[in-house]
């Protein structure tokens, strides 16, 4: 019934698939990837999207049919044009492949599913899956497959505790404030540490974006995980031209921060390209400031950032998103973070579509070896509200997610939207039995933040330590 | 959910004081571990608010209006109203390409402007209404007030092309303003997407050499600027000082960086935090 192989094909259309009285054409493989996509608004924009229903599904089939080999055989984007391309090629490990390489897209999707596929064997083929792959199996896998699969692939990380171990979630503390006010960002700090927040990455977007606001951010963060002895790490989450120049001026940077996309035009146009993140984490490196592992990295992704700076070679968003990944784990990240609610509607328009957004990024990541967090999130011009977060939070708890964000009350008063507060992450940990890094966790109950770490119950008190710092703060306010 | 019950279910935050220093919803007090009534439903009142601000129109002819006095201070050109491609919010909301240009009537406008010209532009001005109407209401005139101000004192002379007010139009809307206004430089006024607590947060981009289709990393951003955010005179300090830099160093975005506060910074020292005795 269909006719999809290579050699089959013509030149005009490499997928046909003759369905009832109908044939349904596919000129590229990359259209062939769109067209299979899930429906959301991004590709719509694009252009790229299934023009029915229907053949959305047939698209579905000829992908599955399509050989895992193929895609290393035929770039969506050209190798001569494209490092991110040339990366993915040269990065491909054939070895880590050689269990699955006979395999087709529907084929793999039943090996990620049955019960050879376990953990161990999944992390000893991180290496042999390219982006692609990863973004073709996904199309055709229900919510609960990618739970499910992501849910085996266990990741782990380490600079100064160890992040995504089974069983455990971390959160990132994200203090914002929209003009950088030191205290403001304190109270929010304590705020966050006192609900047990903070072991993925204590991180602050910058109100303004300068070397020296950056530095000043640094020295505040560092100066409080070393006072409190924390163990944790900070980042300032400002361009990383601008991070290699605090490090070169001699702050303490934990981690480089950088937002990247999946295409080399992409990152091209956030100003940086792979040469830049590779001098980045050896400059980070250099600093030696890890204390239980050397990953050095914080990024973030998010589905429509190709599309949004015109470089998307008409691929669908979630493959160029899957591309991201492969930039990603060049450099040994400790937090890959998927800002899946955050660019808006015309991305992903609704709490369906950034539900799904989340799960795929999520499945994604983990398959291709990355510590993949989620920025559960959306804006006040989407169609989504908190009703929506509780249940991605909730997906995403069950697929063994790497991080979260926290933040107070879900209002992010800087960047103007909304994610998981602190209160959501006890939730998910109460409700998933879901536990901090085992040396943040070990902090907090030295700290007498949890009174009962098992139960994750918080204190009726105030620990010691932090009334003084309360007391301080008044006595500040009214000098 | 009257105070007596909650005193006695709901754990308060002894940091709740706290709150005199930011905006940040910190210190809610928890049941168990989830948020208390009270405020849980603060939060759904806000959402809905916020979702409201961004389908409030922009007034354009209360804006024109407001901005005449400044217009005729400083010698401008009639104020030009301009619109997008994008024929309306829902529109707007899902064709982001739409809304980064201008419709053809639009542009023709600023063709003829040009045409009556004989040379070009030092600096182009667009207000665009971007997701927040009430950004650009509450801050514009003042804004701009604050910034002629300093214009006018510096030691260069800036040609300031005539204002554009743009209706459903996204920041990259400015590039083609300036490039049809043969501006040297635009500065696009835009109201960022409200959030929770800031439904008043003006966006400013500054873009060297405008020209349709540049991206973000040619750009310069300053954000957040609303009466409680960033001051009308700290935005209009640090938009002088990329102005000027722009201009001396013939270019914009990641190869120029914001360092007006670099001088302050060391000057002043570092300002302590509570949490550290």
């Amino acid at each position: 019934m269909s006719d999809s192989s290579p050699q089959a094909a013509s030149k005009q259309h490499a997928f046909s698939y003759i369905h009832g009285t109908r044939t349904y054409h596919f000129k590229t493989l990359a259209e062939l990837m769109a067209k299979a996509t899930p429906a959301r608004s991004g590709d719509r924009l694009a252009g790229v999207t299934a023009q029915s229903a229907e053949e959305r599904v047939i698209a579905q089939y000829v992908l599955a049919d399509v050989p895992l080999k193929r895609f290393l055989q035929e770039a969506l984007i050209p190798y001569e044009s494209d490092e991110v391309t040339r990366l993915i090629m040269d990065e491909h490990d054939a070895d880590a492949f050689a269990p699955v390489s006979h395999l087709t897209v529907g084929d793999f999707r039943n090996w990620l599913l049955s019960d050879q596929a376990t953990p161990e064997i999944l992390t000893a083929l991180h290496q042999g899956i390219t982006p692609e792959m990863a973004a073709a199996v996904s199309k055709i896998m229900r919510n609960q497959d990618l739970i499910l699969v992501a849910q085996k692939c266990q990741v782990t990380s380490a600079f100064r505790n160890t992040i995504g171990l089974p069983g455990h979630l971390s959160t990132r503390l994200q203090p914002n404030h929209p003009t950088d006010d030191v205290t403001g960002i304190a109270a929010s700090i304590l705020d966050g540490l006192l609900y047990g927040s903070g072991d993925a990455v204590i991180g602050i977007n910058p109100a303004t974006d300068n070397v020296a606001q950056a530095i000043k951010l640094m020295k505040l963060m560092d100066g409080v995980i070393q006072e409190y002895d924390i163990p944790t790490q900070s980042c300032v989450l400002t361009h990383v031209t601008n991070t290699l120049e605090a490090i070169e001026k001699g702050a303490p940077v934990d981690l480089v921060f950088q937002s990247i996309g999946g295409t080399e035009a992409t990152n091209t146009s956030f100003g940086f390209n792979l040469k830049t993140l590779a001098e980045a984490q050896d400059a980070a490196l250099s600093l030696k400031r890890g204390t239980v592992g050397n990953n050095v990295m914080y990024f973030e992704t998010g589905q429509g950032s190709s599309l949004s700076a015109n470089a998307h070679h008409g691929l669908d968003q979630q493959t160029c998103e899957a591309r991201a990944y492969g930039v990603a784990r060049k450099y040994s990240p400790l937090l890959v973070n998927t800002v899946v609610g955050f660019i808006g509607p015309e991305y992903l328009f609704d709490g369906k579509e950034i539900t799904r957004a989340g799960l795929e990024d999520h499945f994604c990541g983990k398959l291709l070896g990355l510590p993949m967090g989620c920025d559960i999130c959306y804006t006040n011009h989407a169609q989504a509200d908190q009703n929506d977060m509780d249940n991605l939070l909730t997906l995403l708890g069950v697929a063994g997610c790497t991080f979260i964000m926290g933040i107070p009350g879900s209002d992010d008063i800087m960047l103007n939207y909304q994610t998981t507060s602190f209160h959501d992450a006890l939730y998910v940990r109460r409700a998933l039995g879901a536990r901090p890094a085992p040396e943040f966790e070990a902090w907090l109950t030295k700290m007498q933040i949890f009174q009962d770490a098992e139960g994750f119950r918080l204190n009726e008190k105030l620990p010691a330590p932090f009334a003084r710092s309360l007391q301080l703060a008044h006595q500040g306010g009214e000098s | 959910m009257s105070d007596k019950q909650d005193l006695d279910i709901v754990t308060p935050n002894a940091w709740e004081s706290l709150r005199t220093f930011t905006d940040a919803r910190i210190g809610l007090g928890r049941t168990g571990v989830s948020l208390p009534t009270s405020a849980l439903l603060e939060f759904q009142l806000a959402h809905a608010q916020a979702q409201d601000a961004v389908h409030t129109a922009l007034d354009t002819k209360a804006l024109e209006t407001q901005l005449d006095r400044l217009v005729s201070e400083h010698e401008l050109p009639e104020t030009l109203q301009l619109h997008s491609r994008a024929i309306d919010r829902p529109t707007y909301l899902q064709r982001p390409d739409l809304g980064r240009r201008l419709d053809e009537p639009s542009a023709d406008k600023l063709r003829n402007q040009v045409a009556d010209t004989s040379s070009g532009f030092d600096l182009a001005i667009a207000v665009v209404d971007g997701l927040s109407s009430k950004a650009i209401s509450d801050n514009t005139s003042e804004f701009l007030g604050a910034l002629f101000k300093e214009l006018t004192q510096d030691q260069d002379d800036w040609q300031i092309a005539p204002l554009t007010i743009v209706q459903q139009g996204r920041v990259a809307i400015g590039d083609e303003i300036g490039e049809l206004l043969n501006a040297r430089a635009v500065l696009v006024l835009v109201g960022e997407r409200p959030g929770l607590s800031s439904p008043d947060s003006l966006g400013l981009y500054l873009t060297w050499a405008p020209k349709i289709g540049l991206t973000d990393a040619r750009r310069n951003c300053i954000s957040n600027v609303r009466k409680s955010g960033l001051s009308h005179s700290d935005a209009v300090r640090k938009v002088i000082y990329l102005l000027k830099e722009a201009r001396r160093l013939k270019l914009s975005g990641v190869d120029l960086k914001e360092r007006s506060e670099d001088t302050l910074i060391e000057a002043g020292g570092e300002k302590r935090n509570f949490l550290l005795p």
